[in-house]
Protein backbone atom coordinates (compact mmCIF):
# COMPACT_ATOMS: atom_id res chain seq x y z
CA UNK A 1 0.00 0.00 0.00
CA UNK A 2 2.24 3.22 -1.16
CA UNK A 3 -0.43 6.19 0.47
CA UNK A 4 0.94 8.89 -1.29
CA UNK A 5 0.21 7.46 -4.90
CA UNK A 6 -2.93 6.44 -4.06
CA UNK A 7 -3.72 9.87 -3.05
CA UNK A 8 -3.29 10.93 -6.74
CA UNK A 9 -5.02 8.10 -8.20
CA UNK A 10 -7.50 9.10 -5.41
CA UNK A 11 -8.28 13.03 -6.95
CA UNK A 12 -8.89 11.32 -10.24
CA UNK A 13 -10.98 9.00 -9.40
CA UNK A 14 -12.87 11.56 -7.03
CA UNK A 15 -13.14 14.21 -9.53
CA UNK A 16 -14.10 11.25 -12.34
CA UNK A 17 -17.20 10.40 -9.55
CA UNK A 18 -18.50 13.78 -9.24
CA UNK A 19 -18.97 14.24 -12.57
CA UNK A 20 -21.19 10.88 -12.84
CA UNK A 21 -21.96 10.07 -9.27
CA UNK A 22 -25.22 12.29 -9.55
CA UNK A 23 -28.36 10.73 -10.86
CA UNK A 24 -32.04 12.07 -10.70
CA UNK A 25 -34.20 9.06 -10.99
CA UNK A 26 -37.42 8.32 -9.10
CA UNK A 27 -36.91 4.38 -8.74
CA UNK A 28 -34.19 2.09 -7.74
CA UNK A 29 -31.72 3.04 -11.34
CA UNK A 30 -28.29 3.55 -10.43
CA UNK A 31 -25.64 5.56 -12.18
CA UNK A 32 -22.09 3.90 -12.30
CA UNK A 33 -18.78 5.39 -12.15
CA UNK A 34 -15.64 5.23 -9.82
CA UNK A 35 -17.86 5.18 -6.82
CA UNK A 36 -19.53 1.72 -8.52
CA UNK A 37 -21.78 -0.61 -6.88
CA UNK A 38 -25.72 -0.55 -8.12
CA UNK A 39 -28.25 -2.02 -9.69
CA UNK A 40 -31.77 -3.25 -8.48
CA UNK A 41 -34.07 -6.52 -8.73
CA UNK A 42 -37.27 -7.15 -6.80
CA UNK A 43 -35.44 -7.01 -3.38
CA UNK A 44 -31.38 -7.67 -4.25
CA UNK A 45 -28.91 -4.82 -4.75
CA UNK A 46 -25.89 -5.42 -6.07
CA UNK A 47 -22.67 -3.97 -4.36
CA UNK A 48 -19.33 -3.62 -5.14
CA UNK A 49 -15.96 -4.21 -3.35
CA UNK A 50 -13.99 -1.41 -5.14
CA UNK A 51 -11.78 1.69 -4.83
CA UNK A 52 -14.85 3.93 -3.86
CA UNK A 53 -15.37 7.20 -4.75
CA UNK A 54 -12.66 8.84 -3.02
CA UNK A 55 -10.26 5.71 -4.47
CA UNK A 56 -8.02 3.80 -3.17
CA UNK A 57 -10.14 2.30 -0.55
CA UNK A 58 -8.96 -1.09 0.29
CA UNK A 59 -12.33 -4.02 1.71
CA UNK A 60 -15.42 -1.47 1.60
CA UNK A 61 -18.63 -2.56 0.00
CA UNK A 62 -20.09 -0.15 -2.20
CA UNK A 63 -23.43 0.83 -3.52
CA UNK A 64 -26.36 3.06 -4.79
CA UNK A 65 -29.26 4.49 -2.99
CA UNK A 66 -31.98 6.42 -4.26
CA UNK A 67 -33.25 9.41 -1.99
CA UNK A 68 -36.14 11.73 -2.46
CA UNK A 69 -37.51 14.69 -0.45
CA UNK A 70 -40.20 13.16 1.67
CA UNK A 71 -43.35 12.87 -0.71
CA UNK A 72 -41.40 13.81 -3.98
CA UNK A 73 -41.25 11.11 -6.34
CA UNK A 74 -39.05 13.65 -9.18
CA UNK A 75 -37.27 15.46 -6.47
CA UNK A 76 -34.92 12.71 -5.87
CA UNK A 77 -31.18 11.89 -6.61
CA UNK A 78 -29.56 8.94 -6.91
CA UNK A 79 -26.04 8.05 -4.87
CA UNK A 80 -23.31 5.81 -5.32
CA UNK A 81 -20.37 4.99 -3.43
CA UNK A 82 -22.40 4.21 -0.35
CA UNK A 83 -20.44 1.77 1.88
CA UNK A 84 -22.66 -1.47 3.19
CA UNK A 85 -22.02 -1.57 7.11
CA UNK A 86 -23.09 -4.49 9.33
CA UNK A 87 -21.49 -2.36 11.99
CA UNK A 88 -23.56 0.48 12.05
CA UNK A 89 -27.41 0.97 11.99
CA UNK A 90 -29.02 3.87 10.10
CA UNK A 91 -28.05 5.77 6.40
CA UNK A 92 -25.67 8.44 6.62
CA UNK A 93 -24.41 10.74 3.74
CA UNK A 94 -21.92 13.55 2.74
CA UNK A 95 -23.73 17.24 2.88
CA UNK A 96 -21.50 17.31 -0.51
CA UNK A 97 -22.80 14.28 -2.32
CA UNK A 98 -26.17 15.47 -2.57
CA UNK A 99 -28.28 17.54 -4.81
CA UNK A 100 -31.71 17.17 -2.92
CA UNK A 101 -32.60 19.51 0.22
CA UNK A 102 -33.87 16.68 2.74
CA UNK A 103 -36.22 18.12 5.20
CA UNK A 104 -34.58 19.12 8.50
CA UNK A 105 -35.74 17.36 11.22
CA UNK A 106 -36.64 20.30 14.56
CA UNK A 107 -37.56 19.35 18.17
CA UNK A 108 -40.64 21.34 19.44
CA UNK A 109 -39.31 24.58 20.05
CA UNK A 110 -38.09 24.55 16.41
CA UNK A 111 -34.42 24.14 16.44
CA UNK A 112 -32.56 21.94 13.95
CA UNK A 113 -31.33 18.42 15.48
CA UNK A 114 -27.86 17.74 14.56
CA UNK A 115 -26.32 14.13 15.50
CA UNK A 116 -22.63 13.04 16.60
CA UNK A 117 -21.69 9.78 15.94
CA UNK A 118 -19.11 8.11 17.46
CA UNK A 119 -17.55 5.12 15.06
CA UNK A 120 -14.27 3.33 16.39
CA UNK A 121 -11.40 5.50 14.51
CA UNK A 122 -13.61 8.80 14.46
CA UNK A 123 -17.37 10.56 14.35
CA UNK A 124 -19.03 12.34 11.88
CA UNK A 125 -21.32 15.24 12.67
CA UNK A 126 -24.51 16.75 10.69
CA UNK A 127 -28.10 17.67 10.71
CA UNK A 128 -30.90 15.07 11.10
CA UNK A 129 -33.07 15.36 8.29
CA UNK A 130 -35.57 12.73 6.22
CA UNK A 131 -36.14 11.41 2.94
CA UNK A 132 -38.18 8.74 1.42
CA UNK A 133 -35.27 6.30 0.27
CA UNK A 134 -35.59 3.56 -2.26
CA UNK A 135 -32.96 0.91 -2.81
CA UNK A 136 -33.64 -2.70 -4.69
CA UNK A 137 -37.75 -1.72 -5.11
CA UNK A 138 -38.06 -1.50 -1.12
CA UNK A 139 -39.34 1.90 0.34
CA UNK A 140 -38.37 3.60 3.61
CA UNK A 141 -40.53 6.67 3.60
CA UNK A 142 -39.96 9.46 5.99
CA UNK A 143 -36.42 7.99 7.16
CA UNK A 144 -34.62 10.22 9.26
CA UNK A 145 -30.61 10.18 8.18
CA UNK A 146 -27.68 12.11 9.06
CA UNK A 147 -26.72 14.73 6.34
CA UNK A 148 -22.89 15.15 7.37
CA UNK A 149 -21.83 18.27 7.40
CA UNK A 150 -19.04 20.12 9.75
CA UNK A 151 -20.72 23.50 8.49
CA UNK A 152 -23.61 22.29 10.26
CA UNK A 153 -23.34 24.72 13.51
CA UNK A 154 -20.69 24.31 15.13
CA UNK A 155 -19.31 21.28 16.21
CA UNK A 156 -19.63 21.07 20.04
CA UNK A 157 -16.42 19.80 21.67
CA UNK A 158 -18.30 17.08 23.68
CA UNK A 159 -18.72 15.76 19.70
CA UNK A 160 -14.89 16.52 18.95
CA UNK A 161 -13.96 14.81 21.85
CA UNK A 162 -14.80 11.38 19.98
CA UNK A 163 -10.87 11.57 18.34
CA UNK A 164 -10.82 12.43 14.49
CA UNK A 165 -13.39 13.98 12.23
CA UNK A 166 -14.90 12.28 9.36
CA UNK A 167 -16.53 14.62 7.72
CA UNK A 168 -15.84 14.64 4.04
CA UNK A 169 -14.66 12.37 1.37
CA UNK A 170 -11.37 12.04 2.01
CA UNK A 171 -11.81 10.82 5.80
CA UNK A 172 -14.98 8.93 5.40
CA UNK A 173 -13.85 6.94 1.87
CA UNK A 174 -17.41 6.81 1.23
CA UNK A 175 -20.33 9.21 0.24
CA UNK A 176 -21.92 7.72 3.03
CA UNK A 177 -22.90 4.89 5.07
CA UNK A 178 -25.68 2.33 4.55
CA UNK A 179 -25.91 0.90 8.15
CA UNK A 180 -27.97 -2.21 8.33
CA UNK A 181 -26.24 -3.86 11.16
CA UNK A 182 -28.33 -5.64 13.76
CA UNK A 183 -30.12 -2.77 15.56
CA UNK A 184 -33.49 -0.62 14.47
CA UNK A 185 -31.79 2.64 15.43
CA UNK A 186 -28.39 3.86 15.77
CA UNK A 187 -28.54 4.99 19.28
CA UNK A 188 -31.24 3.34 21.63
CA UNK A 189 -33.00 4.17 24.96
CA UNK A 190 -30.12 5.99 26.19
CA UNK A 191 -30.69 9.14 23.99
CA UNK A 192 -34.66 9.44 24.97
CA UNK A 193 -33.17 10.09 28.79
CA UNK A 194 -32.88 13.05 30.28
CA UNK A 195 -29.13 14.09 32.15
CA UNK A 196 -26.12 12.13 32.69
CA UNK A 197 -27.54 8.88 31.42
CA UNK A 198 -28.08 10.64 27.77
CA UNK A 199 -24.99 9.65 25.72
CA UNK A 200 -25.12 13.12 23.65
CA UNK A 201 -25.21 11.90 20.24
CA UNK A 202 -28.34 14.18 19.45
CA UNK A 203 -28.33 18.25 19.58
CA UNK A 204 -30.38 20.68 19.21
CA UNK A 205 -29.26 23.44 17.41
CA UNK A 206 -30.97 26.86 17.81
CA UNK A 207 -28.08 28.82 15.67
CA UNK A 208 -24.16 27.73 15.88
CA UNK A 209 -24.27 26.30 19.39
CA UNK A 210 -25.75 23.02 20.17
CA UNK A 211 -26.61 21.53 23.11
CA UNK A 212 -26.98 18.03 23.70
CA UNK A 213 -31.05 17.08 23.88
CA UNK A 214 -33.27 13.97 24.25
CA UNK A 215 -34.78 11.95 21.00
CA UNK A 216 -37.60 9.58 20.75
CA UNK A 217 -36.74 6.38 19.47
CA UNK A 218 -38.81 6.81 16.31
CA UNK A 219 -36.89 10.50 15.47
CA UNK A 220 -33.74 8.51 15.70
CA UNK A 221 -31.54 7.79 12.51
CA UNK A 222 -33.68 4.64 11.49
CA UNK A 223 -31.72 1.31 10.03
CA UNK A 224 -34.00 2.24 7.07
CA UNK A 225 -34.99 -2.56 6.63
CA UNK A 226 -37.25 -1.80 9.46
CA UNK A 227 -39.11 1.03 7.82
CA UNK A 228 -39.52 -1.32 4.56
CA UNK A 229 -43.43 -2.37 4.16
CA UNK A 230 -42.09 -5.89 3.43
CA UNK A 231 -38.54 -7.65 3.97
CA UNK A 232 -38.13 -5.60 6.94
CA UNK A 233 -36.45 -8.17 9.64
CA UNK A 234 -32.94 -7.98 8.50
CA UNK A 235 -30.60 -8.30 5.57
CA UNK A 236 -28.07 -10.59 4.10
CA UNK A 237 -24.78 -10.39 2.28
CA UNK A 238 -23.41 -12.52 0.00
CA UNK A 239 -19.60 -11.70 -1.48
CA UNK A 240 -17.73 -13.83 -4.16
CA UNK A 241 -14.90 -16.03 -2.93
CA UNK A 242 -11.39 -13.78 -3.28
CA UNK A 243 -8.02 -15.87 -3.24
CA UNK A 244 -5.56 -13.08 -2.57
CA UNK A 245 -6.31 -9.63 -4.04
CA UNK A 246 -8.73 -9.21 -7.26
CA UNK A 247 -9.07 -5.40 -8.40
CA UNK A 248 -12.69 -5.95 -7.58
CA UNK A 249 -15.18 -8.04 -6.88
CA UNK A 250 -19.54 -8.36 -6.81
CA UNK A 251 -21.85 -9.56 -4.04
CA UNK A 252 -25.41 -9.27 -3.60
CA UNK A 253 -26.75 -7.29 -0.45
CA UNK A 254 -30.73 -9.08 -0.43
CA UNK A 255 -33.10 -7.60 1.96
CA UNK A 256 -35.64 -9.24 4.53
CA UNK A 257 -34.89 -12.87 5.96
CA UNK A 258 -37.11 -15.92 5.19
CA UNK A 259 -39.32 -13.56 3.48
CA UNK A 260 -38.82 -14.47 0.05
CA UNK A 261 -37.12 -17.63 -2.26
CA UNK A 262 -33.97 -15.90 -2.31
CA UNK A 263 -33.38 -14.59 1.43
CA UNK A 264 -33.93 -18.33 3.12
CA UNK A 265 -31.80 -19.63 5.97
CA UNK A 266 -31.44 -22.83 4.63
CA UNK A 267 -28.42 -24.57 6.54
CA UNK A 268 -27.07 -21.55 8.07
CA UNK A 269 -26.22 -21.68 11.82
CA UNK A 270 -27.92 -18.71 13.77
CA UNK A 271 -25.94 -17.02 16.31
CA UNK A 272 -27.89 -14.64 19.15
CA UNK A 273 -25.95 -11.89 19.70
CA UNK A 274 -25.99 -9.58 23.17
CA UNK A 275 -28.86 -7.57 22.64
CA UNK A 276 -27.37 -4.75 24.35
CA UNK A 277 -24.32 -4.42 21.56
CA UNK A 278 -24.32 -7.21 18.79
CA UNK A 279 -21.60 -9.44 20.12
CA UNK A 280 -21.06 -12.94 20.36
CA UNK A 281 -18.44 -14.80 21.46
CA UNK A 282 -15.29 -16.07 19.91
CA UNK A 283 -12.77 -18.88 21.33
CA UNK A 284 -8.77 -18.87 19.47
CA UNK A 285 -6.48 -20.82 20.64
CA UNK A 286 -8.39 -22.17 23.43
CA UNK A 287 -9.44 -18.47 25.64
CA UNK A 288 -12.49 -17.30 25.54
CA UNK A 289 -13.27 -13.86 24.18
CA UNK A 290 -16.85 -13.72 25.96
CA UNK A 291 -19.39 -11.63 24.07
CA UNK A 292 -16.32 -9.27 22.27
CA UNK A 293 -17.05 -10.91 18.87
CA UNK A 294 -18.77 -9.36 15.55
CA UNK A 295 -19.27 -9.47 12.29
CA UNK A 296 -18.98 -6.27 10.43
CA UNK A 297 -18.50 -5.35 6.64
CA UNK A 298 -17.32 -1.64 7.92
CA UNK A 299 -13.84 -3.01 9.13
CA UNK A 300 -11.72 -3.53 6.20
CA UNK A 301 -9.86 -6.63 7.61
CA UNK A 302 -9.80 -9.40 10.43
CA UNK A 303 -8.62 -7.66 13.58
CA UNK A 304 -8.00 -9.45 16.43
CA UNK A 305 -5.49 -10.16 19.21
CA UNK A 306 -2.06 -9.63 19.21
CA UNK A 307 1.60 -10.13 17.52
CA UNK A 308 2.17 -12.59 20.92
CA UNK A 309 -0.62 -14.65 20.70
CA UNK A 310 -0.83 -14.76 17.12
CA UNK A 311 2.74 -15.56 16.27
CA UNK A 312 2.91 -13.14 13.24
CA UNK A 313 4.52 -9.87 13.09
CA UNK A 314 3.36 -6.56 12.31
CA UNK A 315 4.34 -4.90 8.88
CA UNK A 316 6.95 -2.46 9.23
CA UNK A 317 4.84 0.57 7.49
CA UNK A 318 1.63 -0.52 8.34
CA UNK A 319 1.79 -1.29 11.53
CA UNK A 320 -1.64 -2.07 12.00
CA UNK A 321 -1.71 -5.10 9.23
CA UNK A 322 -0.07 -8.59 10.48
CA UNK A 323 3.05 -9.33 8.11
CA UNK A 324 3.43 -13.24 8.28
CA UNK A 325 6.20 -14.70 5.93
CA UNK A 326 3.48 -17.18 4.68
CA UNK A 327 0.03 -17.31 4.38
CA UNK A 328 -1.16 -18.27 8.10
CA UNK A 329 -4.10 -20.42 8.30
CA UNK A 330 -5.99 -20.19 11.62
CA UNK A 331 -8.54 -22.27 13.23
CA UNK A 332 -11.54 -20.88 15.49
CA UNK A 333 -14.97 -21.46 17.29
CA UNK A 334 -17.53 -18.54 17.22
CA UNK A 335 -20.77 -19.19 19.39
CA UNK A 336 -24.09 -17.17 20.04
CA UNK A 337 -24.17 -15.26 22.88
CA UNK A 338 -25.59 -15.97 25.85
CA UNK A 339 -25.49 -19.58 25.41
CA UNK A 340 -26.48 -21.58 21.88
CA UNK A 341 -25.01 -22.90 19.17
CA UNK A 342 -21.25 -23.25 18.19
CA UNK A 343 -19.07 -23.72 15.29
CA UNK A 344 -16.01 -23.75 14.05
CA UNK A 345 -14.40 -21.43 11.45
CA UNK A 346 -11.39 -21.58 9.42
CA UNK A 347 -9.92 -18.10 7.98
CA UNK A 348 -6.26 -17.11 6.58
CA UNK A 349 -3.92 -13.92 7.17
CA UNK A 350 -1.40 -13.25 4.64
CA UNK A 351 1.51 -10.84 4.28
CA UNK A 352 -0.50 -6.94 4.64
CA UNK A 353 2.54 -5.21 2.79
CA UNK A 354 2.12 -8.12 -0.17
CA UNK A 355 -1.40 -8.50 0.12
CA UNK A 356 -2.02 -4.41 -0.62
CA UNK A 357 1.48 -4.02 -2.93
CA UNK A 358 -1.23 -3.71 -6.59
CA UNK A 359 -3.11 0.04 -6.09
CA UNK A 360 -5.31 -1.58 -8.24
CA UNK A 361 -6.43 -4.00 -6.01
CA UNK A 362 -9.16 -3.54 -3.95
CA UNK A 363 -10.54 -6.77 -2.58
CA UNK A 364 -8.05 -8.70 -0.56
CA UNK A 365 -8.55 -11.90 1.21
CA UNK A 366 -6.34 -12.62 4.32
CA UNK A 367 -6.26 -8.50 5.32
CA UNK A 368 -5.52 -8.79 8.90
CA UNK A 369 -3.98 -7.05 12.14
CA UNK A 370 -4.02 -6.88 15.40
CA UNK A 371 -6.98 -5.97 16.89
CA UNK A 372 -5.90 -3.83 20.21
CA UNK A 373 -6.91 -7.20 22.33
CA UNK A 374 -4.72 -9.20 24.33
CA UNK A 375 -6.02 -12.22 26.05
CA UNK A 376 -5.96 -10.33 29.11
CA UNK A 377 -7.95 -7.55 28.00
CA UNK A 378 -9.96 -9.05 25.37
CA UNK A 379 -11.69 -6.07 24.31
CA UNK A 380 -12.87 -7.27 20.26
CA UNK A 381 -12.21 -10.05 18.26
CA UNK A 382 -13.50 -7.57 14.69
CA UNK A 383 -14.33 -10.37 11.80
CA UNK A 384 -14.11 -7.68 8.64
CA UNK A 385 -15.19 -7.73 5.59
CA UNK A 386 -13.04 -10.15 4.57
CA UNK A 387 -14.79 -12.82 6.58
CA UNK A 388 -18.05 -12.31 4.43
CA UNK A 389 -15.61 -13.43 1.00
CA UNK A 390 -17.18 -16.76 -0.13
CA UNK A 391 -20.10 -16.60 2.36
CA UNK A 392 -23.79 -15.76 2.71
CA UNK A 393 -24.59 -14.25 5.78
CA UNK A 394 -27.55 -13.02 7.53
CA UNK A 395 -28.10 -10.02 9.74
CA UNK A 396 -31.58 -10.07 12.04
CA UNK A 397 -32.27 -7.15 13.64
CA UNK A 398 -33.61 -6.88 17.10
CA UNK A 399 -37.25 -7.04 17.86
CA UNK A 400 -37.78 -8.17 14.15
CA UNK A 401 -39.46 -11.63 13.66
CA UNK A 402 -37.59 -14.26 10.98
CA UNK A 403 -38.63 -17.88 10.84
CA UNK A 404 -35.72 -18.48 13.20
CA UNK A 405 -37.38 -16.57 15.67
CA UNK A 406 -36.50 -12.68 16.62
CA UNK A 407 -33.55 -10.64 16.31
CA UNK A 408 -30.96 -10.20 17.00
CA UNK A 409 -28.79 -12.74 15.47
CA UNK A 410 -26.04 -13.44 12.49
CA UNK A 411 -26.27 -16.27 10.75
CA UNK A 412 -23.83 -18.14 8.39
CA UNK B 1 -29.26 12.97 47.85
CA UNK B 2 -25.42 12.18 49.48
CA UNK B 3 -24.20 11.23 46.08
CA UNK B 4 -25.96 14.26 44.36
CA UNK B 5 -24.28 16.77 46.99
CA UNK B 6 -20.66 14.84 46.63
CA UNK B 7 -21.13 15.09 42.57
CA UNK B 8 -21.92 18.72 42.83
CA UNK B 9 -18.76 19.69 45.29
CA UNK B 10 -16.62 17.93 42.57
CA UNK B 11 -18.24 19.96 40.06
CA UNK B 12 -16.89 23.10 42.28
CA UNK B 13 -13.98 21.74 42.90
CA UNK B 14 -12.90 21.21 39.12
CA UNK B 15 -14.26 24.46 37.93
CA UNK B 16 -11.15 26.56 38.37
CA UNK B 17 -8.59 23.79 36.73
CA UNK B 18 -10.69 23.07 33.84
CA UNK B 19 -7.17 22.27 31.95
CA UNK B 20 -6.37 19.28 34.54
CA UNK B 21 -5.24 16.66 32.92
CA UNK B 22 -5.77 12.86 33.16
CA UNK B 23 -3.64 10.58 31.43
CA UNK B 24 0.11 11.46 31.89
CA UNK B 25 -1.11 14.06 34.57
CA UNK B 26 -1.28 14.03 38.32
CA UNK B 27 -3.62 11.86 40.39
CA UNK B 28 -5.57 14.83 41.36
CA UNK B 29 -6.83 14.77 38.35
CA UNK B 30 -8.97 11.75 38.55
CA UNK B 31 -11.11 14.07 40.52
CA UNK B 32 -11.69 16.39 37.76
CA UNK B 33 -12.27 13.46 35.14
CA UNK B 34 -15.29 12.13 38.20
CA UNK B 35 -16.57 15.42 37.94
CA UNK B 36 -16.83 15.83 33.90
CA UNK B 37 -18.49 12.59 33.18
CA UNK B 38 -20.42 12.50 36.17
CA UNK B 39 -19.10 9.07 37.42
CA UNK B 40 -18.69 7.08 40.76
CA UNK B 41 -15.58 6.48 41.71
CA UNK B 42 -13.42 3.36 43.22
CA UNK B 43 -10.38 2.83 44.02
CA UNK B 44 -7.91 -0.25 44.52
CA UNK B 45 -4.25 -0.54 45.04
CA UNK B 46 -1.53 -2.75 44.47
CA UNK B 47 2.44 -2.37 45.39
CA UNK B 48 3.07 -0.76 41.99
CA UNK B 49 0.10 1.17 41.14
CA UNK B 50 -3.70 2.63 42.10
CA UNK B 51 -6.45 1.92 40.38
CA UNK B 52 -8.77 4.71 39.89
CA UNK B 53 -11.97 2.97 38.00
CA UNK B 54 -15.20 5.07 37.19
CA UNK B 55 -18.34 4.50 35.96
CA UNK B 56 -20.39 6.76 33.99
CA UNK B 57 -24.28 6.97 34.11
CA UNK B 58 -24.07 5.99 30.18
CA UNK B 59 -22.21 2.77 31.29
CA UNK B 60 -19.06 3.50 30.39
CA UNK B 61 -15.70 1.87 32.65
CA UNK B 62 -13.29 3.98 32.93
CA UNK B 63 -9.64 2.79 34.69
CA UNK B 64 -6.81 5.09 35.03
CA UNK B 65 -3.76 3.46 36.15
CA UNK B 66 -1.28 5.88 38.73
CA UNK B 67 1.85 5.17 39.80
CA UNK B 68 3.13 5.57 43.33
CA UNK B 69 4.29 8.71 42.63
CA UNK B 70 0.84 9.86 41.44
CA UNK B 71 1.10 9.70 38.26
CA UNK B 72 -1.45 8.73 35.72
CA UNK B 73 0.45 6.20 33.13
CA UNK B 74 -2.17 4.36 31.37
CA UNK B 75 -5.93 4.69 30.82
CA UNK B 76 -8.69 1.97 29.57
CA UNK B 77 -12.50 2.32 28.68
CA UNK B 78 -15.40 0.24 27.92
CA UNK B 79 -19.34 0.94 26.97
CA UNK B 80 -21.54 1.64 24.44
CA UNK B 81 -19.66 5.05 23.89
CA UNK B 82 -16.09 6.46 23.69
CA UNK B 83 -15.66 8.15 27.03
CA UNK B 84 -15.11 11.78 26.44
CA UNK B 85 -11.45 11.38 25.37
CA UNK B 86 -9.98 14.97 25.30
CA UNK B 87 -10.27 15.02 28.86
CA UNK B 88 -9.13 11.51 29.42
CA UNK B 89 -6.35 12.12 27.07
CA UNK B 90 -5.50 15.51 28.29
CA UNK B 91 -2.45 16.73 26.71
CA UNK B 92 -2.10 13.70 24.35
CA UNK B 93 -5.74 13.95 22.68
CA UNK B 94 -4.26 16.48 19.59
CA UNK B 95 -1.74 14.40 19.07
CA UNK B 96 -4.19 10.80 19.48
CA UNK B 97 -6.62 12.71 16.92
CA UNK B 98 -3.70 13.46 14.53
CA UNK B 99 -2.01 9.85 14.81
CA UNK B 100 -5.85 8.37 14.27
CA UNK B 101 -6.78 10.73 11.22
CA UNK B 102 -3.27 9.65 9.50
CA UNK B 103 -3.83 5.97 10.48
CA UNK B 104 -7.01 5.78 8.62
CA UNK B 105 -5.38 7.16 5.36
CA UNK B 106 -2.80 4.78 5.56
CA UNK B 107 -5.54 2.03 6.00
CA UNK B 108 -7.44 2.71 3.11
CA UNK B 109 -10.44 2.12 5.10
CA UNK B 110 -12.17 1.90 8.41
CA UNK B 111 -10.94 -0.85 11.08
CA UNK B 112 -9.81 -0.09 14.61
CA UNK B 113 -7.04 2.19 15.72
CA UNK B 114 -3.77 1.28 16.41
CA UNK B 115 -1.16 3.88 17.48
CA UNK B 116 2.17 2.86 18.48
CA UNK B 117 4.34 5.78 18.87
CA UNK B 118 7.57 6.23 21.52
CA UNK B 119 5.95 8.59 23.26
CA UNK B 120 2.44 7.33 23.07
CA UNK B 121 0.23 3.94 22.53
CA UNK B 122 -3.56 4.00 22.16
CA UNK B 123 -5.79 1.11 20.65
CA UNK B 124 -9.44 1.33 20.11
CA UNK B 125 -11.21 -1.17 18.67
CA UNK B 126 -15.45 -1.97 18.62
CA UNK B 127 -18.46 -0.65 17.12
CA UNK B 128 -21.74 1.05 17.22
CA UNK B 129 -22.91 0.57 21.01
CA UNK B 130 -19.87 -1.01 21.59
CA UNK B 131 -16.42 0.45 21.98
CA UNK B 132 -12.90 0.04 23.92
CA UNK B 133 -9.96 1.56 24.02
CA UNK B 134 -6.40 1.19 25.85
CA UNK B 135 -3.97 3.84 25.84
CA UNK B 136 -0.83 4.38 28.13
CA UNK B 137 2.57 6.92 28.13
CA UNK B 138 5.14 3.58 28.13
CA UNK B 139 8.07 5.69 29.81
CA UNK B 140 5.88 6.49 32.33
CA UNK B 141 4.75 2.84 33.11
CA UNK B 142 6.76 1.67 35.99
CA UNK B 143 8.95 -0.42 36.06
CA UNK B 144 7.68 -4.40 36.83
CA UNK B 145 4.40 -3.38 35.61
CA UNK B 146 3.34 -5.51 32.45
CA UNK B 147 1.14 -3.82 29.47
CA UNK B 148 -0.85 -7.30 30.17
CA UNK B 149 -2.06 -5.70 33.50
CA UNK B 150 -3.69 -2.87 31.81
CA UNK B 151 -6.77 -4.30 30.85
Amino acid sequence: MKPFSRHALASIVVAFTTVVMIGCSGSGTTSTGGGGGGGSTSNVQTMTINAGPAGGYVDGAFTSVTVCVPGSTTNCQTVDGILVDTGSSGLRMLSSALTITPTQQKDSSGDAIGECVPFVDGFTWGAVQTVDMTIAGEEAKSLPIQVINSNFSSIPNSCSSNGSPENDLADLGANGILGVGNFPEDCGGGCTENGGANPGLYYACPGQTCTVTTESIADQVQNPVVLFATDNNGVVIKLEAVTGAEASVSGSLIFGIGTQSNNALGSATVYTVDPSDGNFSTTFKGVLYDDESFLDTGSNGLYFLDSNTTGMPTCNDLPFLYCPTTTQSFSATNQAYPSGATGSINFVVGNGDTLTANQNDAAINGLGGPGSSTPSFPIAFDWGLPFYFGRTVYTAIYGQNTPAGAGPYVAY
Amino acid sequence: MKSTIICGIFALLSFPFPAAASLGGDVSSVQADVAKMQATLQTTSSDSYTIHEMQTPTGIAVKEYASVAGKVFAVTWKGPMHPDLRQLLGPYFQQFVQAEQAERTQRHGHGPVLIQQAGLVVQVTGHMRSFAGRAYVPQMVPAGVQIGDIR
